[in-house]
């Protein structure tokens, strides 16, 4: 448990909020009719982490990230991103700020670059266009009007206008939705690179695989509340659940679940003399842990 | 708590910003094919159509050409002010891009100077358009001296209270297509019954009241005053070309519009919380 209890101190609501962190979250709530999207939300997100925002449709994950981008006010709660208000914020914040929408940006007759450069010249100290264009793989449709694009290529644009701006936090709400496998892969070390140059950034997403790859945190939240917080590996406890063994022997699949996995399959291997038949050791995955999570809950 | 903000950060100029803004939305326009036919070809068909086939004299020696050039024109500024920026908001509102936009650091105002440029350019190529196809086609009186200052204050306005209309408006849609549904068959009658397509006159009395409470009935009769000789403002109305009650009525369309783009302008799809 080292390695998750560090990452597993919560902020409560009633606490200050956390002036070092780059999101710091409390007692958030909001409220659309009699639906409580949000109902008492508590999260640090530390400066250059890459935090992961878990949740079934409806869960209050797209309503959190626009209420610290700015785009809705909570009901009751407070809220500093990058130490302000984010109602409050204004130009030289807003400066500061990737934003990758799920809805993504509009059609429009503009060409990728030419789209890339006036979102450019909204910033202060933009990155270069052309180069962008680059890590995003986009560079041989630099020339093509956006309108024209796939859905993926249309994703990957977004989040390219999202990064322009050189924003020390990027927030990237369902970045890979219609994405092949490799275009998955190639924004994932995309990511990464961000995440070395120091940039903060908190992502939702429906994919586990991604979030486990690519997140030094996840928050699990389920009706409007963060259910866990961890690393991916320890996420509800898996890191020390017990784990599966299973092998063939006479001539059927067995199995057996065990706390102590190392010992058992060195018991195994002296019984058979050797290699185990079909030999595997299977922790549950975080598929396993999350659903259980977000089923209790509804 | 401000320990974060980059104080030494300098922000793009505003004039950089407006610059983008504008070259954005004249790229926007003059790229798509829908926009530039639907708002700059069809009246000049319209000229050349009408002026084929209505080619009779309305009186002392004057064709009606003469008198449909001061209601195209009017009808052309409609179309690039009111119906361009009625669908165009609406579609940006709907499909993410004001959304975007209002996410980054471009200055608000940025948007709106895009739009009144993108109005500018397109109303003052059509309106080049039709005077140059109005002359050499049908042999068109251009105006003279002080008719040209009144051209230049009665397109102002008309555009002016046009464009902030069409800006109110398109929040009433829910998208372009929408937004384009609701505006062009109101155009379209207010073009039938505020003197575009038939002399004023002719109109029904009713029907000359409810185009009364409309820019484009006093856009058409200030560009009437333009294009026609002085005697015939004895078939107006009012037996005059009213210019005092032209520029009156249109400068406060120009104040009713601003107060309902304040009032109702939003940067967000309203299903989206």
């Amino acid at each position: 448990m080292t390695a998750s209890s560090a990452a597993a101190v919560r902020p409560r609501t009633g606490e200050a909020l956390d002036p070092d962190a780059a999101i710091s979250i409390r007692g958030l709530v909001k409220r659309y009719g009699d639906f409580v999207a949000v109902d008492g939300l508590d999260l640090d997100i530390r400066r250059g982490e890459i935090f992961a925002l878990l949740g079934p449709n409806g869960a209050g994950k797209t309503t959190t990230v626009e209420i610290c981008e700015g785009y809705r006010t909570q009901d009751a709660g407070a809220v500093h991103v990058l130490g302000e208000n984010p109602s409050d914020g204004g130009r030289r914040w807003k400066a500061q700020l990737g934003i990758v929408l799920q809805s993504g940006a509009g059609d429009s007759q503009l060409t990728c670059r030419e789209l890339l450069q006036a979102q450019a010249s909204y910033y202060p100290d933009p990155r270069d266009p052309d180069e962008v264009l680059g890590l995003v793989g986009l560079t041989e449709k630099a020339k093509s009007r956006a309108k024209t694009l796939s859905g993926g290529q249309r994703r990957r644009l977004d989040v390219a206008l999202g990064i322009v701006g050189r924003p020390t936090l990027l927030f990237l709400d369902e970045p890979t939705t219609g994405f092949d496998p490799e275009a998955r892969r190639q924004f994932w070390s995309l990511i990464r690179s961000l995440r070395d140059l120091g940039t903060t950034m908190l992502l939702t997403t429906h994919y586990l695989d991604e979030a486990e790859a690519l997140a030094d945190r996840v928050g699990v939240i389920a009706r409007g509340r963060l259910v866990e917080v961890a690393v991916p590996s320890a996420l509800g406890g898996r890191e020390t659940a017990p784990a599966v063994v299973s092998w063939h022997e006479d001539g059927a699949r067995r199995s057996e679940a065990t706390s102590f996995p190392t010992a058992f399959v060195r018991e195994l291997a002296g019984r058979f003399q050797g290699e185990i038949p079909e030999l595997s050791v299977a922790r549950p995955t975080l598929e396993d842990v999350y659903l259980q999570m977000i089923g209790e809950r509804s | 708590m401000t320990t974060t903000t980059r104080t030494g950060v300098v922000l793009p100029s505003l004039a950089t910003v407006y610059r983008t803004r504008a070259s954005v939305e004249l790229k926007e326009f003059f790229r798509q094919r829908e926009s530039v036919v639907f708002t700059l070809a069809f009246p000049v068909i319209l000229l050349v159509v009408f002026g084929a086939v209505l080619d009779y004299d309305i009186g002392g020696g004057v064709t009606f050409t003469q008198y449909f050039m001061a209601g195209i024109i009017a009808a052309g500024i409609l179309g690039a002010s009111l119906q361009n920026m009625a669908i165009s908001i609406a579609t940006e509102r709907s499909d993410g891009t004001l959304k975007g936009l209002v996410g980054t650091p471009m200055p608000k105002s940025a948007y709106f100077v895009g739009k009144i440029v993108q109005v500018l350019a397109v109303t003052v190529l059509i309106i080049a358009i039709l005077l140059a196809v109005g002359v050499f086609a049908y042999g068109i009186d251009l105006p003279s001296g002080s008719d040209w200052f009144t051209f230049l204050w009665v397109a102002t306005l008309g555009s002016a209270s046009c464009t902030l209309l069409g800006i109110a408006v398109s929040s009433l849609a829910k998208n372009g297509r929408s937004a384009s549904a609701m505006v062009t068959p109101i155009a379209l009658v207010l073009q039938f019954i505020s003197g575009v397509f038939f002399q004023f006159s002719q109109v029904p009395v009713w029907m000359q009241t409810i185009a009364s409470f409309f820019p484009l009935k006093w856009m058409a009769q200030g560009l009437r005053s333009v294009f026609l000789p002085d005697f015939l403002a004895a078939e107006e109305p009012a037996g005059s070309w009213e210019l005092g009650r032209v520029a009156i009525v249109l400068a406060l369309w120009c104040v009713a519009g601003l107060l309902l783009c304040v009032a109702t302008f939003r940067w967000q799809d309203r299903s989206a919380g």
